[in-house]
């Protein structure tokens, strides 16, 4: 696995609380990680800092699942 | 109880008679403090009379850019902002008939626009630390309403809906968010009254006086201590029972 994989993973596994095997690459952060909309606010923006990027809203809101979220970030960094 | 030592507080409006108090009093609990306001002269009195833990951060509110950049020099300044106090408001008075858009929208801006711009602008550090607290100071016209105020009415009344939203939203990270409606208050304003005014208004007021500036900190202090961290949403009225609701 990446290292950026990783990196998002660890953020996704501290801020929702949730067993690193459940963090796969289909995994809905809100449908099967238990994240609200306020959770899925706050990984993009600790995301953002993390990678030092701008996850405009639009995009954002592309971010369904983990697998998602390294793509945006791996085409982003 | 009411203890804030190692918090931070930024206050808007700091340069102002009731700002000014609530600067005092949060202080004096132990906050470090962050004094904004556009008249820089009494924010550095100020500052000089509360000595450490105090902050001097100018902002004109109606000014985007430089609202969009005070909680970051809030936050490099003290830290952290852990508590904000919208306090600053303009008036520009007249009926609405004859009111212009400019007299709108300077009001909207600085008294409405400017408290949410800067409360998204803390919401990051305090969602982070599961901790925050946002005190707007809205007025007893925001229910009332008040002939010649339907501009300022307006944006006092809509911080209200405002900081419920708000306060729904980020409820369950710690972070609260109230107003705090003052009625009368004695200020340099209110000093301009002749007695006439001054008896006709005091028979609206069953406490039968003015509010004093330590009547709004000492609120103002208990919506922001750990203590009134089960207050959310809410409005607390402040004008010795000119109006009930």
């Amino acid at each position: 696995m990446s290292d950026i994989a990783d990196r998002v993973k660890k953020i996704v596994v501290e801020h929702l609380g949730v067993e690193e095997e459940k963090v796969t690459e289909n995994a809905s952060f809100i449908d099967d990680l238990g994240a609200d909309s306020l959770d899925t606010v706050e990984l993009v923006m600790a995301f953002e800092e993390e990678f030092g990027i701008e996850i405009p809203d639009d995009a954002a809101e592309t971010i369904q699942t983990f697998g998602d979220a390294v793509k945006f970030i791996t085409e982003a960094a | 109880m009411f203890d804030l030592t190692g918090k931070t507080a930024l206050i808007t409006g700091a340069s102002g008679g009731i700002g000014a108090e609530i600067a005092r009093v949060l202080h004096g609990a132990g906050a470090t403090v962050g004094l904004s306001g556009t008249r820089i002269e009494p924010l550095e009195a100020l500052a000089a009379e509360l000595g450490e833990r105090a902050f001097v951060l100018p902002c004109n509110l109606s000014d985007a850019a430089a609202v969009e950049e005070l909680p970051k020099q809030a936050a490099a300044a003290m830290g952290s902002v852990d508590i904000l106090v919208n306090n600053a408001g303009i008036t520009r008075d007249g009926l609405m008939m004859r009111m212009s858009d400019e007299d709108w929208e300077q009001v909207i801006d600085v008294n409405l626009t400017s408290t949410f711009r800067l409360s998204r602008g803390v919401l990051r550090g305090m969602m982070k630390t599961r901790w925050g607290r946002i005190v707007n100071i809205s007025s007893i016209v925001g229910t009332g309403g008040n002939p010649g105020q339907a501009n300022y009415a307006a944006a006092k009344a809509g911080m209200v809906g405002m900081s419920k939203s708000l306060a729904a939203e980020v409820a369950t990270r710690g972070v609260t968010v109230n107003c705090i409606a003052p009625g009368f208050i004695a200020t340099a304003m209110t000093d301009k009254l002749n007695d006439e005014q001054r008896e006709r208004l005091l028979v609206k007021i069953p406490a039968g006086r003015m509010g004093e500036v330590r009547d709004i900190a000492a609120a103002v202090l208990y919506l922001a201590s750990d203590e009134g961290g089960y207050v959310t949403g809410s409005t607390l009225h402040v004008n010795g029972g000119m109006s009930m609701v």
